[in-house]
């Protein structure tokens, strides 16, 4: 029945990129997945399992799977403090991300991060960071030792659209520019940060623009077509494997939740019907949509994927309720490492 | 007198001092349409306007500079940061600049300012969101630092802070802002720089301030039970310290536990523990002990994040060892 609703809501997105069948349905998956995923969390959150801040991607799920479907596994991937999504994407184990969440030892970072920080070394992903730009720069520098080593690798780091407020973004973007740094500077462009509309905090609207200032390569996509955001990220991708060169990706989405779950999910800054008005344009439903048009899923097959992707997040929480606590000795470790040479 | 939360409390001191004053304003994330990350700036956009009550973009570093000169030239700034984590980012205007320009102008520009915001862990918040920089800021000459541990205090403390002619660091407390108390309406002004016993006992002395006074008012009345009772000085000012105070209580206690939030080395208690030992050398019956964060960053494990913080019963051991009697 919602789902009826949500069909009839919803333009279908178009097949016209050079995906294959196989590609669209692994993408499919991918949303369907991180949604489901989260839906968890916001339960288990509630549950008292998950503590502390949690910031929930539904809504911009394509953000996260679009892009990182144009890299290799070779390169790099470094965001914020919203990264559950992009950790899946980029095939973290659910369950070692819900025993982070948790707090368990099993988790990917021990139970020493939580939320705010996924990180997976043997994947590339470089980190979810709780600091407002932050990021940025160590972005940037993941390119200059890229370009250091002669390697081909590009460096993808995720950010919000608030981030271009922030001097380091200004500073690391001038720097990845000027000494021709391979780095994908995506940002996130959800409209808000926390309660304030972007509109309320940059002098400039269209967030792409800001590249201008660095002579820097920019666009901008709908972040609410997967297909999309993977076709732009190709190219910028393209841009900084072949020529070296960074670009500033802008990629406009939307965030379905609050700011974190501790935040009403509309309030004094966003109204109820602007956000269902955007919901509207439900990035899982948008791909699910054209597949339909074009007879690669059905209903039926929608269904059995839910279900594949629902039995996953289960395990992953079972997982991660029965994994231990951290031992505390484990609280003195990890401080500094024993230096070896 | 009504009881009021730490959070109105804020408000209450803010919103006097606003009216008192239209040179001041208030400036930070979230402060104005969203009422205050912390809801500590309720009401003030309504009653003030966009012009005193300015939400920024995601740039401590701007607005703390920003804050900065419209001080050197008369305003009465109060910069909030949605948490001092994220004030880290701003610590080049509040050091190089707030702390200094008095000093190197040879007294020609006062800095009347005043840097606001939470300290401190909250609940698993983890490394990045849970840190105490207390100690640094009060490492700094040409600061005050301010740390009230309860609403009474934190509207004295407030009000006395904005009408500061200096730069004054401001400490507040995620955990505190819902905890209750007496608060005086209206005109209540807390002097910075000076302590208040907030429990008296003549078996030890726990120093403490900000958030931790919560922790040694609870070890208190649990040693009270045993009939241990203990002297509970409350700093309020980190810097300037009241040493009086401080010595006051020792020479009669002749013990002193030290309870503080951050981290051990180098921290606000090694600077009480120094002036206890120059001003009560003769007085001690045994060393004077700390309590403190572990010397790691915080942990998000619910269990970790435990171990690592300063406690109830860590303070009560402390006492316990000081006083030697056995632990339990
Ligand atoms: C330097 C800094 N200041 C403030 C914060 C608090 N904070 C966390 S997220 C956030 C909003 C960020 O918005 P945006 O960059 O648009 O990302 P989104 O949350 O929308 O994904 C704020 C103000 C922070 N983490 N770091
Ligand atoms: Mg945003």
């Amino acid at each position: 029945m919602a789902q009826a609703k949500a069909r009839r809501k919803t333009e279908a997105g178009s097949l016209s990129d050079d995906t294959t069948a196989a590609e669209r349905h692994g993408l499919l998956r991918s949303m369907l997945l991180q949604r489901r995923f989260e839906e968890r969390c916001a339960e288990a959150y509630a549950l008292g399992k998950i503590g502390g801040f949690c910031h929930l991607y539904i809504g911009q799920e394509a953000v996260g799977a679009g892009a990182i479907a144009a890299i290799r596994s070779d390169d790099y991937i470094i965001t914020t403090y919203r990264d559950h999504g992009q950790a899946l994407a980029r095939g973290m184990s659910p369950r070692s991300i819900m025993a982070e969440l948790f707090g368990r030892a099993d988790g990917c970072a021990r139970g020493k991060g939580g939320s705010m920080h996924l990180f997976d070394r043997s994947l590339n992903f470089l980190g979810g960071h709780g600091i407002v730009g932050g990021h940025v720069p160590l972005a940037a520098g993941i390119g200059f030792a890229i370009k250091y080593r002669g390697g081909d690798q590009v460096c993808l780091c995720f950010m919000g659209e608030s981030v271009v407020n922030t001097g380091a973004f200004h500073e690391a973007l001038n720097m990845a520019s000027l000494w021709k740094l391979p780095v994908v500077f995506l940002i996130e462009n959800n409209r808000y940060g926390m309660g304030t509309a972007l509109e309320r905090a940059s002098s400039i609207h269209d967030i792409y623009l800001r590249a201008a200032s660095y002579d820097m390569p920019r666009a901008f996509v709908d972040g609410q077509d997967v297909l999309a955001v993977r076709t732009a990220t190709l190219e910028a991708v393209r841009r900084a494997r072949s020529e070296s060169v960074p670009t500033l990706l802008e990629v406009r989405t939307y965030r379905f939740m609050g700011h974190s779950m501790s935040d009403a999910v509309a309030g004094t800054y966003r109204s109820k019907a602007e956000l269902e008005e955007y919901m509207k344009r439900d990035p899982i439903m948008v791909l699910r949509m054209a597949m339909q048009d074009a007879g690669e899923i059905d209903d039926p097959g929608m269904a059995r994927l839910d279900e594949e992707v629902k039995a996953i997040v289960q395990d992953a929480w079972d997982f991660a309720d029965a994994s231990p606590e951290p031992p505390l000795e484990s609280l003195f470790e990890d401080v500094l490492v024993e230096t070896t040479t | 007198m009504a009881v009021a939360t730490y959070r109105d409390a804020l408000n209450q001191a803010l919103k006097e001092e606003m009216q008192r004053d239209d040179r001041v304003f208030l400036m930070g994330e979230e402060v104005g349409v969203y009422q205050g990350a912390y809801k500590v700036s309720k009401g003030l956009l309504q009653e003030f306007g966009e012009m005193r009550v300015v939400d920024t973009p995601i740039t401590e570093l701007g607005f703390a500079g920003i804050g900065v000169g419209a001080a050197m030239v008369g305003l009465r700034p109060v910069i909030e940061f949605m948490t001092w984590n994220f004030a880290l980012l701003a610590i080049d205007q509040v050091v190089n600049a707030a702390a200094k320009l008095l000093y190197m102008s040879g007294g020609q520009f006062p800095i009347p300012i005043v840097f606001r915001g939470p300290n401190g862990a909250a609940l698993q918040l983890s490394a990045q969101h849970s840190q105490a920089f207390d100690a640094w800021l009060a490492h700094i000459p040409g600061l005050k630092v301010v740390s009230p541990g309860t609403p009474a205090d934190a509207k004295g403390l407030l009000k006395s802070a904005i009408r500061d002619d200096n730069p004054v660091v401001f400490f507040e407390g995620e955990m505190l802002y819902n905890t209750k108390g007496d608060v005086p309406d209206g005109e209540y002004l807390t002097p910075i720089g000076q302590a208040d016993l907030k429990r008296e006992g003549d078996h030890c002395t726990i120093v403490t301030y900000g958030k931790s006074v919560l922790l040694a008012m609870q070890a208190a009345d649990q040693l009270a039970k045993d009939g241990i009772r203990v002297d509970v000085v409350d700093l309020r000012t980190v810097r300037p310290m009241d040493v009086n105070a401080i010595s006051a209580s020792v020479r009669k206690t002749n013990r002193a536990v030290v309870l503080e939030e951050g981290w051990e080395v180098c921290g606000v208690g090694a600077q009480v523990a120094d002036l206890i030992q120059r001003e009560c050398f003769d007085d001690l019956d045994a060393p004077v002990l700390r309590v403190h964060q572990a010397d790691v960053p915080m942990p998000y494990a619910r269990n970790l994040e435990r171990a690592a913080k300063p406690d109830v019963p860590k303070t009560i051991a402390a006492v316990r060892k000081v006083m030697y009697l056995e632990e339990r």
